[in-house]
């Protein structure tokens, strides 16, 4: 009998298969997550320690050090302060004006809105970086430079936000209610405030979510226009790296301290961030 | 179609017969609506958007450092064009942007779709963990990892580290002998293997974002495809290659795109990598650290316009030719 019929011959392979896949699987993500880990060790390690470390993983005893000369050299918390202004009002702003785009562009009929709407989807299909040059002379002009409204402001008319909003006030919201609501002699701004918005909520989290991950992380508006005290967390860790003799061990501590704040609220609700910013791929 | 923009109707025809000033004014009120609630990306946009985009046509044929301040621009005519077309670098960097899309972004495809398979079937809960934490990479600051990344590829970093100790090691020995300890790879100092050195870190980044698109599409195809082809002896290759792929077809559209824009805009990882474009830039620089030099590091902003213009056109152009030849295809069975 040939071997390769013998049912216990196919389960034991099969769970073979399984198994490997498993093991592979969790090996994969070990090694994604390993960069984060290694963060930590390295943080713990002087200058001298990083460059002995070899291939171990334990941890320095250097940490309070690698902090205090963060400290020394960089403005820390005022950049997390500046992060963290950019991100909070950039997002709460833009709930409200995309939220109102999106809306507008559901629930109206009106002249030119297929224009708008092309010139939205257009815009998106422009990168960034070409439109770096035009935003520095704008902002130039308007004697925006180094000030954090320049910076958030471009993005609360996020398109992506808008259509967000859109598609989910022509799929959840019924005309009924608009029509209800303005029989009973609401204004137009305020079945938007009182009667839309609050039937929004699940779609303006996913904005908020996008909004807040894309400000937090925003590297290429910042670098151009921000500078000294006004500058954001990244940028500030990005020059360190710059400076001879770079105490490589409090660059780490400095830029996985950055990452912490959504690091943690991804531990705590992985799987609304996942979704939130794959929304524009995955309903 | 009525000529109210309001929802629903407008009152009935006999009420305003009845009572005509108030309603006309109630009217052109609320013909303005959605135009009010439109006004914010009217008038961003139209300030850091569409104004900028036209004065950047003026300032391509200036020769401007901005330092200087707006009145030292000066009319230059096609020069600044002339010496983008015959810039070298222009090319090389194009080059580079693309090199790096590929070797990041194919194996992205080849190693998430699988995985996004494997995923399915694994079921909900052991999916939700695994997605969390390839998704990780994605959520955070590209800047802040690269920085990671760049003091793991130093000659004492840790990804030498590890190919010393194989090197070391009897067993492996034999397949390190091209390796030398004293002469660690310069994994971010040599323009021989920048390009490999970014395009990990852009892997890594984003191979989370793809899982997660096809293993959203994977879960879209019904069981009982996978059921009937069982049935019909169908071995789990033959499902995945059979129905899976197939099924797949808009979100790999959708992802390859994603991917490619994603690499057309990539800036960040190449820009920490390189030292902000100190070391390896010959390999190592994109179009966007490329337009970067010559607008900020250069004080040339008439030509980094120029450039820009340039790129708009060449964008379009492959941006059109991808959509002639897969759009319909990938989009009709959405």
């Amino acid at each position: 009998m040939n071997i390769f019929d013998n049912a216990l011959f196919q389960k034991s392979i099969y769970a073979f298969l399984k198994y490997g896949v498993l093991a592979f699987l969790i090996l994969f993500a070990m090694t994604t997550i390993f960069p984060f880990v290694y963060s930590i060790v390295l943080s713990t390690h002087d200058q001298e320690g990083i460059s002995s470390l070899g291939v171990s993983m334990g941890l320095g005893i250097d940490l309070v050090e690698n902090y205090n000369e963060l400290l020394q050299r960089t403005a820390f918390w005022t950049g997390i302060t500046n992060s963290a202004i950019i991100a909070i009002l950039g997002t709460v702003i833009s709930i409200f004006f995309c939220s109102m785009c999106g809306y507008s562009l559901a629930v109206y009929k009106f002249k030119g809105r297929n224009v708008i709407f092309g010139i939205m989807l257009l815009s998106m299909m422009i990168p960034p970086v070409l439109s770096l040059i035009p935003y520095f002379l704008i902002v130039d002009m308007l004697g925006l430079m180094n000030t954090h409204f320049a910076v958030w402001v471009p993005f609360t008319i996020a398109p992506m936000g808008i259509f967000l909003v859109r598609q989910y006030v022509v799929a959840s919201i019924p005309k009924d209610l608009l029509e209800a609501a303005k029989l009973d002699g609401a204004g137009e701004f305020r079945i938007y405030s009182t009667i839309v918005m609050p039937l929004l909520k699940p779609s303006l989290a996913t904005l908020a979510i996008i909004q807040f991950v894309f400000l937090w992380n925003n590297f290429l508006q910042p670098l151009v226009i921000l500078e000294g005290d006004k500058a954001v967390i990244i940028t500030m860790i990005r020059s360190m790296q710059g400076t001879p003799d770079a105490p490589m061990g409090a660059i780490i501590l400095g830029s996985f301290l950055s990452m912490l704040p959504l690091i943690l609220v991804f531990v705590v609700s992985s799987k609304q961030m996942i979704s939130g910013l794959t929304s524009g791929a995955v309903k | 179609m009525s000529r109210s923009p309001g929802i629903g109707t407008q009152g009935s025809d006999v009420s305003q017969l009845e009572m005509p000033a108030p309603n006309r004014l109630k009217e052109i009120i609320s013909q303005g609506t959605p135009y009010w609630f439109l006004s914010p990306w009217v008038i961003i946009y139209g300030i850091f958007g569409i104004f900028p985009l036209f004065f950047m046509v003026f300032l391509s044929f200036q020769d401007w450092n901005p330092s200087e301040g707006l009145g030292a621009m000066q009319y230059i005519g096609s020069t600044n064009y002339v010496k983008a077309f015959t810039d070298p670098l222009l090319y090389k960097s194009m080059w580079n942007t693309l090199t790096i899309a590929l070797l990041s972004g194919v194996p992205q495809h080849l190693f998430a779709i699988p995985m996004a398979y494997i995923l399915v079937q694994l079921g909900e809960r052991a999916r939700q963990w695994f997605t969390s934490a390839y998704f990780l990479p994605y959520i955070t600051s590209t800047v802040a990892v690269s920085m990671i990344f760049f003091q793991m590829y130093q000659g004492n970093g840790i990804f030498n580290n590890v190919i010393v100790m194989f090197h070391d090691w009897s067993v492996t020995a034999p397949l390190f002998t091209w390796f030398d300890p004293d002469y660690p790879i310069q994994w971010v100092r040599a323009n021989s293997v920048i390009q490999y050195s970014i395009a990990l870190v852009v892997f890594w980044k984003y191979l989370g974002f793809n899982i997660v698109i096809y293993s959203a599409g994977m879960a879209t195809i019904s069981n009982d495809l996978y059921e009937a082809a069982k049935i019909d002896g169908a071995n789990t290759y033959q499902r995945f290659t059979q129905i899976a792929l197939p099924l797949l077809k808009p979100f790999i559209f959708f992802g390859v795109t994603m991917t490619i824009i994603g690499n057309m805009n990539l800036f960040d990882e190449s820009y920490v990598l390189t030292n902000a474009l100190k070391t390896a830039t010959k390999d190592g620089m994109t179009i966007s650290n490329y337009l970067f030099r010559i607008a900020w590091e250069d004080q040339q902003m008439g030509m980094a316009a120029a450039i820009s213009w340039i790129l708009f056109g060449v964008i379009a152009i492959f941006t059109a030719i991808y959509f002639y030849l897969f759009g319909r295809e990938g989009l009709q069975e959405n």
